[in-house]
């Protein structure tokens, strides 16, 4: 159980399992989200909403567990090859992920409380989530549809930023900036 | 000498319920054409986490044929058309009459067909019959009270409740009961 906490160099499971599981769930839900509002069929369209709803559920719950971890356990040091302005903006980038990663769910949370549809929420027909205590008006329905359309293409763009460095770390600086975030074991002490 | 005139009449209304009850049947016997202005097709489907859902009918049309000697022989038949479903919004009522729900492009009328009819009390009575929505058939359930008779009018409050997943509209569930509360009041009018 040694390797499920980060150390200075290598990144243990526990931040490796919930980085694979967050972004896979992430990009996921920007593709559920893309479809559901084109579908035709309206319900379709309806189950692939309450669908999208339970999953933004999932990634807040696993999102708070990764930031708790986060906050207890350092992100290993960047290799000594990596030049300043990448040390530099890294970090920015990867706080910046993590703020679309909660305001992401959460602005769908704010949607879906706010909606003069009145539509409960279920995650994954479980239980009842309560909605946010926000006034529910046409109005906030528009501003919020709209803020999380927006964090959604910024949060997808910053993703794919993210996604191209780490090929751009594997394939052409070949460092293990990739693979640590594979294995605990790839990480040099 | 006061409470001689009251205890007769009270024994007067004891013996009169019943007789106004047994006149208003015969009276009411005869053919009824629903009148869509006086009557109304609502219902509820409750929510998750409490609260629930209304709306109603706005068009229908039906008749009410009240068997003079025997009430078993009376018969109910309504037909409602879905694309008239209003809740009060409208992105709601547009869900409801596409093929998520109604689908009343192609299934433009839900029917209702009395099977038989049951009395349960002086102005009470269950109706069994055969309701048919989306191409489905199924037997249910509806209690009718008798509201009043005036003229050539009559006034019945219909309720009962409908599985609508045996109807292909099970869309929504478990967020959204699949119990549908019926509440009707159906005013026919002679001839």
């Amino acid at each position: 159980m040694q390797s499920l906490t980060n150390t200075s160099a290598r990144y243990g499971w526990a931040m490796i399992i919930l980085h694979w599981l967050i972004g896979i769930v992430f990009i996921g839900q920007f593709a559920l989200g893309f479809v559901m509002v084109r579908t035709t069929s309206q319900r379709a369209s309806f189950e692939l909403i309450q669908l999208h709803k339970s999953f933004g559920f999932l990634l807040l719950g696993l999102i708070i567990l990764r930031i708790a971890w986060r906050l207890r356990n350092a992100a290993p040091a960047l290799p000594a090859s990596v030049g300043t302005l990448e040390r530099r903006t890294a970090p920015l980038a990867h706080f910046a992920l993590y703020v679309f990663q909660i305001a992401l769910p959460l602005s769908g949370w704010a949607l879906v409380s706010v909606s003069t549809l009145e539509i409960p929420t279920m995650p994954f027909d479980l239980f009842v989530m309560p909605n946010l205590p926000l006034a529910e008006s046409d109005a906030a329905e528009s501003f919020w549809s709209a803020a999380h359309w927006y964090l959604a293409y910024a949060g997808i763009a910053l993703v794919a930023l993210h996604i191209a460095a780490a090929l751009r770390h594997h394939f052409l600086l070949r460092d293990s900036v990739l693979t640590r975030m594979i294995t605990p074991s790839s990480g040099r002490e | 000498m006061n409470a001689r005139i009251l205890g007769l009449a009270a024994f007067a209304a004891c013996l009169a319920v019943p007789a106004i009850a047994a006149v208003a049947l015969s009276d009411a016997a005869g053919s009824y054409t629903i009148s869509p202005s006086g009557s109304s097709i609502r219902f509820t489907i409750g929510k998750a986490g409490g609260g629930g859902f209304d709306g109603a009918f706005g068009r229908f049309k039906g008749t009410i044929r009240i068997d003079n000697g025997d009430v078993g022989r009376s018969k109910v038949d309504l037909t409602i058309y879905p694309e008239s479903v209003g809740t009060g919004q409208g992105r709601i009522d547009a869900f409801l009459r596409s093929d998520a729900v109604f689908d009343a492009a192609n299934n433009p009328e839900i029917q209702f067909r009395s099977t038989s009819v049951t009395r349960t009390g002086d102005a009470t009575a269950l109706v069994t019959g055969r309701l048919t929505a989306r191409g489905k058939t199924f037997p249910e359930k509806f209690t009718a009270e008798l509201g009043g008779l005036k003229g050539g009018t009559i006034r019945f409050h219909v309720t009962g409740k409908v599985l609508r997943s045996r109807y292909g509209m099970d869309v929504g569930t478990p967020l959204y009961s699949n119990i549908v509360d019926f509440d009707m009041t159906l005013m026919g009018k002679r001839g």
